[in-house]
């Protein structure tokens, strides 16, 4: 503090001197270099031993969280696993109430040829059933039939018109050619396609320079042609690159009588699924790279063909638990202000000696697991536990009439103002310590009552402590998992327990990142306002 | 307040042993009940954690040392032990060390973005514990860390730090710099004055910053299971699996143990601090 | 349905009087490395595993098992692995429908049984011997084990009525008190069915319906309030030794060891107990010492003998038709283990097979429907 004041004194008074000529110091250089030099020496001092902790911090913690929260928008998969399917699909209108086109279903077949190949398609399935519930095994079932699929009709229309097509060399002429890719790209897309489903089956072995690729290329190739406005197609057939012009000739001809592979109507062999619309809906709606679709879900709502709606009642899940966890956190965090108060001021009035030996029963439990003082709560708490039992036995209850402490929001309150009260009681303890019992007795020799001293004098110096410990209690139980998870049975659950559930379990990571995004949010402004109104400095653990 | 005023009138005095006999006990008894519930099931002869017949009857068959004879000689308890006592303190002293030097930083008078440092800084302590170990399992998967003991040790020191920040910022909040200054026109190097002058001010602070993260990478169950492998398996590790898989009250003796070492411990420190308040010739407060 | 005829195999199998060969000697492993790092569930069932098939193994071949106890995050764990390209497991136990995601997944290996799994001792192929219990290629199975109902038998207020079906569960008037289970869809809802006038067969189709979603919650509903939700298959032993609960859910190894080891008045109540399998896989993205470690191990504890030694120490059939006769007595209680598998033909004559594929389709739905409604 004392360095800034002197600073903003030779500040105001630099203002009066010309520049150049204010006072120097022994050393000759002007006073206001010499202070501002030493104002960055100390600047730099201060962050040089900040820096390590920061880089730290920045890179074990804030780094992994925001890889985190990235998986709430981050829907790549499906573009990377059908990445033909998805071009295709974009040419289609999903409220037609039709079926996607035949092109559509070759581009699937060519992707999935290599998707089941490296096991990727059943991933996709799980990722696209968290929004369309069953599909999950349309996509699976698919995979094993894929190989079985007939997808010889268009290549051998090219061979039967140019036994070329059936050489390397053909592909080599294409792939050089200058409308190459632009003007194939669904083919372009099945040849990579190809090429990582040949390396994936043979090995690295296999030089795809030297082999034709498979049928579904040939297919995606006639789709890629049949697209082609007829000058387009012509100037192929006419091209000044001879090769080129060989290996077309006759083709734009030839194209309207090829026949079809019909994979529409081969999927729809397979799984039924694919004819079903809202499917194919759904696809479309999951492939751009970004989503917000779990966002939403995280917020009980999803995005329909006609917009985003509330979810069905029977499937509202999340707001309420939001509300929960802040309505029980907020529970606990009076109950900590209830039990941790007293405390705290006995522990600030009694002699040190004393002081400290209660202060030893503060954090004994501290020491104690809080797995094991959760599995004690159940022990204490059940309706055959010692509570119970007590109650029974001392009379206030009947055997019929024993309370149910467990298994629901009261288990949480309990367990969770026990584990959060030290929390409470040290910043309490740490404001308390500096009020002036001289205050206290000011007031009294003033005639002041002893409850209106206290309501006057004591308690609003105490509010600092009360923010403090509240703040610490409140964000620390918003995020508590292990605990609700314990005794809260089914009412007494929190958000962090569904999010534990999807990382775990349902392994819908992106939906687990939403909701944690939503968390952090909340944490995050309640922080903020916090440490507006009462700075974050002012909390004291001991 | 420390004691009752002789003047003090009836309804003060029957206040007075209210606040402190009736409610204050009873808030200290909440908080250690668990613990005296968890010690004598730690004895219990059954696999359960059931106050039988006979232990109520204190008839001796209801007692058994099984659970403390199971701790010590399965070597899945001694492993969780000793992993225990490797990663938290290596936490704690990483964690401490960082934590003092930024917030002694974090108290000079000029730091440029202040507000926003300190923010990240005590993130690790805001960030609901799920989301952390979610985001650090995914993150040091991909580096290699996960399932190796360097992993849980950044990680714990991580979430250790905010507590030494907050700590020793508050012990050097009431930190006079005239006494830095006084050492450096004395001639004391910047180093020599901060072991000489400003450590041994700040100390309590850092030792209850130390503390906390000790604590906090002690009882930690969350990122470990998370991000640990079988080595890496501490005692709380330990514990949630034998909750899941197969109660039984040797996590109870486990835990007495360790109540036992810690109140021997905190006893230690309170008698040494009261040996050394008598050395410096302070009278005992 | 083709579950139902490999056990049935297992049960015709079992009459058929077999002499137990000694164990062949185990070949050498080339190229292998020698450490191996196992995951399984913990507690009771690794101790069983580390007995019948770690330590011997161990012993052969000096080679070091790491235990792990991550089964229960086995698919997030090696699904968050396999993305950061540093797999540290090499064989991990699950259960069946966790292996099957795992190899769709492209997590696991396939693993071909003929080839790669010992015959059993008449020479039977190791597909014909294990059956239609290979529900995955990526999946070798271990145990069948079933999760069923435990009661307490000393309980008043039931005037004597002992639970015979089932439907006990949701008769609260002849049977009062509190239930335990578990605290996920699975199970519960096609017991919910079953006992509101559905037709085994019928189960899946009607659940398939929002009707029958509905159908099923309704009927939890009208127990709701007798019900403690357990997420660990501890939990209910604990309440059951508490009375907390007076009748429960769990698995029939906690059953047994809560009846048998440690002689609680609970008994057992087979009647629907549905089946499931527990088994190894092998994780992908293992290099090439390690994998043929993983496949000598699996080789070695999948046989035979060593299937059935397992039955010593816990009370969970063995996967192999041909071990079924080998299953001898308890290891330390020296009681025969054979009455207490769930495979059993007097404790399976009411089975329920769930459904893999359908719960795979529907389950992220259905639990948030039934989710949804816990929390109202």
């Amino acid at each position: 503090m004392t360095a800034s004041t002197t600073l903003d004194s030779v500040d105001s008074e630099s203002h009066d001197q010309a520049a150049g000529q204010g006072p120097l110091t022994k050393d000759g250089i002007p006073l206001k270099r010499s202070l501002a030099r030493a104002l960055r020496r100390e600047k730099l001092r201060a962050l040089l031993l900040i820096a390590p902790l920061l880089a730290f911090v920045l890179v074990s913690f804030i780094f992994p969280i925001g890889d985190m929260l990235y998986r709430s928008v981050e829907n790549s998969i499906v573009e990377k696993t059908i990445p033909g399917t998805v071009r295709a699909l974009n040419d289609w209108d999903s409220e037609s109430g039709e079926l996607p086109s035949e092109r559509v279903f070759a581009a699937l077949a060519d992707d999935m040829m290599l998707a089941q190949e490296i096991k990727i398609h059943t991933r996709l399935g799980s990722r696209i059933n968290y929004d369309q519930p069953g599909i999950s095994s349309v996509f699976r079932k698919s995979g094993r039939q894929i190989k079985k699929l007939e997808r010889e009709a268009a290549m051998n229309a090219f061979i039967g018109l140019n036994a070329d097509w059936n050489t390397p060399e053909a592909w080599a002429t294409l792939t050089a050619s200058e409308q190459w890719p632009a003007q194939f790209r669904y083919t372009a897309i099945s040849l990579d396609n190809w090429k990582a489903w040949l390396a994936s089956e043979e090995g690295d072995d296999a030089d795809p320079a030297a082999l034709v690729p498979h049928g579904f290329t040939y297919a995606t190739l006639y789709h890629d042609l049949s697209n082609m406005s007829a000058s387009d197609l012509s100037a192929l057939a006419t091209s000044s690159d001879a090769p080129v012009a060989a290996l077309f000739a006759g083709v734009p001809d030839a194209l309207a009588s090829f026949p079809s592979d019909d994979f529409k109507g081969q999927f729809a062999a397979i799984e039924k699924g694919w004819t079903e619309i809202d499917n194919w809906q759904a696809i479309k709606r999951l492939s751009p790279p970004i989503i917000d679709s779990y966002f939403l879900a995280a917020v009980d709502s999803e995005r329909t063909d006609v917009g985003v709606e509330k979810k069905p009642e029977n499937e509202r899940l999340y707001l309420g638990l939001f509300l929960r966890t802040i309505f029980l956190s907020m529970v606990i965090t009076t109950s900590c202000i209830l039990l941790g108060y007293p405390i705290a001021y006995l522990l600030a009035t009694l002699s040190v000696r004393s002081s400290n030996l209660i202060l030893i029963l503060v954090l004994l439990p501290f020491w104690t697991s809080l797995l094991v003082r959760t599995s004690a709560w159940k022990v204490l708490l059940q309706q055959q536990g010692v509570i119970n039992d007590l109650l029974v036995w001392v009379g206030f209850i009947s055997e019929a009439g024993r309370l149910v402490m467990i298994n629901n929001m009261t288990g949480t309150i309990i367990a969770m103002t026990h584990i959060l009260l030290p929390f409470m009681i040290l910043p309490l303890y740490s404001v308390m310590k500096t009020i002036s019992p001289t205050y206290m007795r000011a007031a009294k020799s003033m005639g002041a009552s002893d409850t209106l001293a206290f309501w006057r004098i004591y308690f609003p110096n105490t509010v600092a402590g009360i923010g403090a410990g509240s703040i610490l209690v409140f964000i620390l139980s918003i995020g508590y998992y292990i605990t609700p998870e314990l005794v809260g049975g089914t009412k007494g659950v929190f958000i962090s327990n569904r999010i534990a559930y999807h990382i775990s379990s349902s392994l819908n990571w992106g939906l687990a990142a939403a909701l944690g995004s939503i968390l952090l949010v909340l944490v995050l402004a309640l922080y903020w306002t916090y440490d507006r109104i009462v700075g974050i400095d002012n909390v004291k653990l001991g | 307040m420390s004691a009752l005023p002789p003047y003090a009138s009836t309804g003060q005095r029957i206040w007075f042993y209210t606040f402190r006999y009736v409610i204050c006990a009873f808030i200290l008894f909440f908080l250690i009940a668990p613990i005296i519930t968890i010690i004598p099931l730690s004895f219990s002869s059954q696999d359960f954690f059931t106050f039988t017949p006979e232990m109520l009857a204190l008839d001796p068959a209801g007692y058994s040392l099984k659970h403390y004879e199971d701790f010590f000689t399965s070597s899945d308890w001694q492993k969780a032990l000793k992993n225990s006592f490797l990663i938290a303190p290596a936490a704690t002293l990483i964690a401490t060390s960082l934590g003092t030097l930024a917030a002694i930083g974090l108290s000079q008078s000029h730091v440029p973005y202040r507000r926003t440092i300190m923010a990240i800084l005590i993130s690790p302590m805001i960030v609901p514990l799920i989301i952390s170990a979610a985001g650090m399992f995914f993150f040091y998967s991909r580096i290699g860390l996960q399932g190796e003991y360097l992993g849980i040790i950044l990680a714990h020191a991580a979430l250790g730090t905010p507590f030494v920040i907050i700590t020793v910022t508050a012990t050097l909040v009431g930190f006079d710099r005239s006494l830095t200054r006084a050492a450096a026109s004395m001639g004391a190097d910047p180093v020599t004055t901060f072991f000489k002058v400003q450590m041994p001010l700040i100390i309590p602070g850092v030792v209850s910053g130390a503390l906390f993260a000790f604590i906090t990478s002690f009882d930690e169950v969350v990122v470990v299971l998370f991000m640990g492998s079988a080595r890496q398996k501490t005692l709380p590790w330990q514990m949630f699996t034998g909750l899941r898989e197969q109660i039984s009250p040797t996590i109870l003796a486990v835990a007495t143990i360790m109540v036992a070492i810690s109140i021997v411990l905190l006893t230690v420190l309170e008698l040494l601090r009261r040996r050394s308040e008598r050395l410096r010739g302070l009278t005992p407060s | 349905m083709k579950f139902t005829a490999g056990l049935a195999g297992v049960f015709a199998l079992s009459t058929v009087a077999m002499v137990a060969t000694a164990a062949e000697e185990l070949p050498a492993c080339e190229d292998c490395a020698d450490e191996l790092t196992i995951v399984s569930w913990g507690g009771a069932y690794s101790n069983s595993q580390l007995q019948a098939y770690h330590n011997p193994y161990s012993e052969i071949t000096g080679v070091e098992i790491v235990n792990d106890e991550s089964s229960a995050e086995a698919v997030a764990k090696l699904r968050a692995m396999n993305e950061a390209n540093n797999v540290t497991w090499d064989v991990v136990d699950v259960v069946a429908a966790d292996a099957m995601r795992l190899c769709d997944e492209g997590l696991a290996m396939e693993i071909n049984a003929d080839e790669q799994l010992a015959a059993a001792p008449d020479g039977t192929p190791a597909s014909e011997d294990f059956g239609d219990l290979l529900v995955s290629d990526c999946f070798i199975p271990q145990i069948v084990y079933s999760t069923t109902m435990g009661y307490r038998t000393d309980v008043e207020a039931w005037n004597g009525a002992v639970p015979t079906d089932i439907c006990a569960v949701f008769d609260t008037a002849t049977f009062p008190g509190k239930r335990s289970l578990e605290k996920r869809p699975i199970n519960n809802v096609e017991w919910a069915l079953l006992c509101d006038g559905v037709a085994k067969e019928d189960v899946y189709d009607v659940l398939s319906t929002d009707e029958g979603v509905t159908q099923a919650l309704a009927k939890l509903d009208t127990i709701r309030d007798d019900v403690i939700w357990w997420s660990a298959g501890a939990e209910t032993p604990q309440l059951l030794a508490d009375s907390e609960a007076l009748m429960g859910s769990t698995y029939n190894g906690r059953l047994f060891s809560v009846i048998v080891e440690q002689e609680q008045p609970v008994a057992m109540l087979w009647d629907a107990q549905v089946f499931d399998l527990d088994g190894w896989i092998i994780p992908t993205g293992l290099d090439e010492a390690r994998t043929n470690r993983a496949l000598h191990y699996i080789k070695f504890a999948t046989d035979t003998q060593r299937l059935a030694d397992q039955s010593k120490y816990i009370s969970y059939g063995p996967a192999r038709a041909s071990s079924a006769p080998l299953v001898g007595k308890h290891a330390e209680l020296g009681i025969d283990m054979a009455p207490h598998m769930p495979t059993d033909p007097k404790n399976a004559m009411n089975t329920f097979l769930y459904n893999y594929e359908w719960w795979a389709d529907n389950r992220d739905d259905l639990d948030a429907k039934f989710q949804t409604w816990l929390a109202q």
